[in-house]
Formats: structure tokens, sequence, C-alpha cells
């Protein structure tokens, strides 16, 4: 495959047998010993998944940490002065129409930010935040590898290399070692499950995958499982669920969107996005289920029982944990309500689907036990 | 890959065994298996339905994909794996038995020569 970008970790998901594909550009596995396999071992064990590809960049200003919160915020309605150090937050760029530009996770490292955007956006991203913060100074990080150790017994796993990790609760991040490789390592992820993320040099990176495979509970996992896993944990997905006309209202994102930002106003899209925050939004994002094991995949279009456009599916596909077909959709608000049995036309094939809950499995973050604490 | 010696075979990755009479048992390959990944659907051809060479008769999905599967041969659909109903991963453990998609009456006049042997099919995939 010319003219695809690599990992630093190419050399192992070939050596390990990783089907690969091209994704967003780049040359990464999208499984190992199949999705299903890898689906469930990361629901029942750990999975490492590389995610070097998206983007890690650095955020630095003048006047310090704090002036560099205060200038992010004009592209972004996520709570970022408020952030304190050594914690995480996701939300979304937002333009002016009030659509999402991308999802990403912001971390406050003490003396600077750091984001970690999606591949497919991170040259879009750089350029809109380059242009519209010219006080901030962006480092890209393509000297390092992006690291997504997840499971229930990733812990178990990476404490056994570094026992310190076992402080860190969901969204907190820290500096850590593992024989002398400095490592950036949060509790985070995208699958549903607790895990953490683990920013490492390049030059390392294999060394320390390798460790971490060496462990029982660990299993190499391609993205064909990253996007089953995160579909069944009701997480968005940026170029399907997630896009420029989307707002973070009618995404179900209105919750990365703290009071104090709403009241202010102070953000691109700000007068869509606060109204439809007040008053509801003309779509939502819902999740669908439908009967039987046929998959319903994005972009099929619904309908109401009674034949008027209901919308379509921007994710879809089959779940493994629940073993049943598993979809999100963003449809009209009137046909958003749970237990609202829509259409969806599958390749000619009426196949009835109905308004659930999210997610389908559920969370299992290892959370702080006192909620509000960090708020 | 597996690729039995005693099978005929398609250019589309179909299987064809010649059974009692004037009866072949179809499948997938276990190259096309390897390819398509983890099966979670199968839609099977009705009972009765006339199928034609080349023509989409049944469709498979795995995690990632959906995949018509072409009829390999003219003729009649008599008997369909309902197993595969419930138990779609059957294609990717087995798919020289379990995973048998259907068994076709040929039409009149249709012999299963015209298909590739396994060196041929080998030399398809092997390429």
């Amino acid at each position: 495959m010319p003219d695809l970008s690599t990992t630093p970790l190419i050399g192992l998901h070939r050596e390990l047998g990783g089907r690969l594909v091209d994704f967003a550009g780049w040359e990464l596995p999208i499984q190992f010993e199949g999705v299903l396999a890898e689906h469930r071992q990361c629901r029942t064990e750990a999975g490492l998944f590389d995610v070097s590809h998206m983007g890690v960049v650095e955020l630095r200003s003048a006047g310090g940490v704090a002036d560099t919160a205060r200038f992010l915020e004009r592209v972004t309605p996520a709570g970022i002065t408020t952030l304190a150090p050594g914690h995480q937050r996701y939300g979304v760029l937002t333009n002016q129409a009030g659509g999402i530009i991308d999802d990403l996770i912001v971390t406050h490292r003490g003396d600077h930010l750091m984001l970690v955007v999606n591949a497919s956006r991170r040259h879009v991203d750089l350029g809109h935040l380059r242009q519209e913060l010219p006080e901030i100074d962006f480092t890209e990080r393509t000297d390092v590898a992006l690291l997504a150790l997840q499971g229930p017994k990733a812990v178990d796993a990476l404490t056994r290399l570094i026992p310190s990790v076992a402080q860190l609760f969901f969204l907190d991040a820290d500096d850590f070692e593992i024989d002398d490789v400095p490592l950036v390592i949060s509790r985070s992820g995208y699958t549903g499950e607790d895990g953490f993320e683990l920013v490492v040099p390049a030059a390392d990176a294999e060394r320390i995958a390798r460790q971490l495979l060496e462990q029982p509970e660990v299993a190499p996992c391609g993205l064909g499982a990253r996007d089953t896993l995160r579909l069944e944990a009701g997480l968005s997905l940026y170029g399907n669920d997630l896009d420029e006309t989307i707002s973070p209202i009618e995404a179900g994102l209105g919750w990365t969107i703290p009071k104090r930002r709403r009241d202010a106003g102070d953000f691109p899209g700000a007068a869509r996005i606060v109204r439809e925050y007040d008053q509801g939004s003309n779509r939502v994002r819902v999740g669908l289920a439908a009967e039987g094991r046929r998959p319903v995949r994005d972009h099929t279009e619904l309908r109401t029982i009674d034949g008027r456009p209901a919308g379509v599916v921007t994710s879809g596909g089959y779940g493994p944990t629940i073993e049943r077909p598993v979809a999100m959709g963003l449809v009209p608000a009137q046909s958003a309500p749970l237990g609202q049995v829509l259409i969806a036309d599958v390749r000619g094939t009426d196949v009835p689907i109905t308004v659930v809950d999210l997610p389908f499995t559920p969370h299992r973050y290892h959370r702080q036990p006192t909620p509000g604490a960090r708020s | 890959m597996n690729t039995p010696d005693d099978l005929r075979y398609s250019s589309d990755h179909e299987w064809i065994r010649s059974e009692d009479g004037n009866r072949v048992r179809i499948g997938i390959t276990d190259y096309a298996q390897d390819a398509l990944g983890d099966v979670v659907f199968v839609e099977l051809p009705a009972v009765g339905s006339q199928v034609s060479a080349g023509a989409s008769m049944s469709e498979v999905e795995s995690t990632k994909s959906v995949s018509d599967v072409y009829a390999p041969i003219d003729g009649i659909v008599v008997e369909i794996n309902n197993d595969l109903v419930d138990a779609p991963e059957r294609i990717n453990e087995d798919p020289y038995g379990d995973g048998w998609l259907c068994v076709i009456e040929l039409a009149e006049g249709v012999s299963v020569d015209e298909l590739l042997d396994a060196a041929a099919y080998r030399a398809l995939t092997e390429g």
C-alpha cells in the first residue's frame, strides 16, 4: 500500500498477522484474530489498540497555561479554563453554524494543554486552530505513538508494569515511566470499558507494546473491534455520527457544554447551540435496535410506519456483546421518543427498528467515587 | 487456505460438491470466509427459487461488510441450511461442512465440469 502513513508499530502489526487496511490514509490493522474475538477480549479481559493515527497536539502560549485555556475556549463550547492539572475533558470544536468540526480530548498537562484529535480531521483541525488562535504555539507530536489498553483487566496488566497507574481515575492523566521511558498515561478510551491511553516515544513504542502484550490479560485488537466496541458503548464517530452540519445538541453532546459557557454564549455557533439546548433540536441522535439478526448499516434511510422520512442511520452493525444488531441514527425529534418503531430500508427489505436508550452496553469507567469533586 | 481437491469452485469463491442424482451442495470457500471476516448474518435463498450462474442468490454479512453470494451454476434451490440463521459463524468455523448454504438441483444440460477444479481455483486465489 504505497502513499500510506505508518505508525511506529507497523512492524509489530505485520509480525502479529494483522490484516492491514487504509484507514484515513494510515496503514493499520482492521483485525488480528477476528473482530468478534477481539471485541469479546476487550469486554472481558484487555485489548491493545494502536491509535497512533490520531493527532496529538500540544498547545502553549506566552502567558502560560491559563491563557492557553482561555484562548482555546474561543473555538469550543467545552469548559477548558475550569479544567484542573492532570485531568481531561471530552469536547467538540464548533463552526459558526453550530456544526461540529471535530470531537477531541483536552488534557491539562500542568504547563500546557494537549489535544487528541481524529486522524481524519487532524489537518482540518490544525489549520482551523492556527487561524483562529494566533496567540497559541501548536506542536504536533509526530514523534510519539498512542496506545489504548482497554478492558476490565487493563488495570491488572498495566499495574504489573507501573503500579502507580492504579491511582488514576477516569479522565485523569499523569506522567509515568517504564525503564526510564517517559509516558503520559490517562485513564480513558473509547470502548466504554475501563482502560488507559499511553503516549509513548516512537522509538520505544514497539518495546512497550510487546511488554503489554506479554501480560496474560492482553491481546492485540484492530480497528474493526474498536468500531463495534464504541458503537455498543453509544459513542459517536466523526464522519458518521458527527459532521460539520450536526450540532452538539443534535449529537447528544450537550453535556460537554457547561452552564457558564451556555450563559456567556461566547463560542462559535452559540446562537444555534444555546437555542437548541434550551428548546430542543429538530433532529436527535438516538440508539436504534433492529429486530432479527440482520445488521442495519450507516446511510440506511429511515421512515415512519406511515411512510414519512424519519432520518438516517449514522452508525450501524452487529453488537458482539449483546449478539444483536446495534445502530445509531439522526432522526427528527418527533420520531425520537424511546420505543418509537421506525422502518429501515435495508437494500429493499423493510426492517422494523426501535428507538432505544444508549448505550447498548453499560459504561464501566473507573470513576472517582465522589461525583462532582472535579467539576 | 484449505481448498479440497474433491470439490469444484466458481471464480466468485463458492464451492460446489456433486451429490446424488443431479444435485450439488454449495457454500463459500475458506478463502472467501477468511476475506469476509466474522459472519454475523446470512440471508438464504428460498427453497424452490430458480438461480442462474453469476446472479446473486443470497447475502452474507460480516462484521465489516455485506457481500452477495452468486449462484455458481443454473438450477433450482431444493434445500437450505437453516442452521445458519442462528449460527452464521458456522461459515467461518467449517466452510466446507456445517457452513454449507444450499443444495441446488441442476438445470437440464448443466454440468459441474464447466466450473473450476481445485488446482484452477488455487491458482486464482494464490495468483
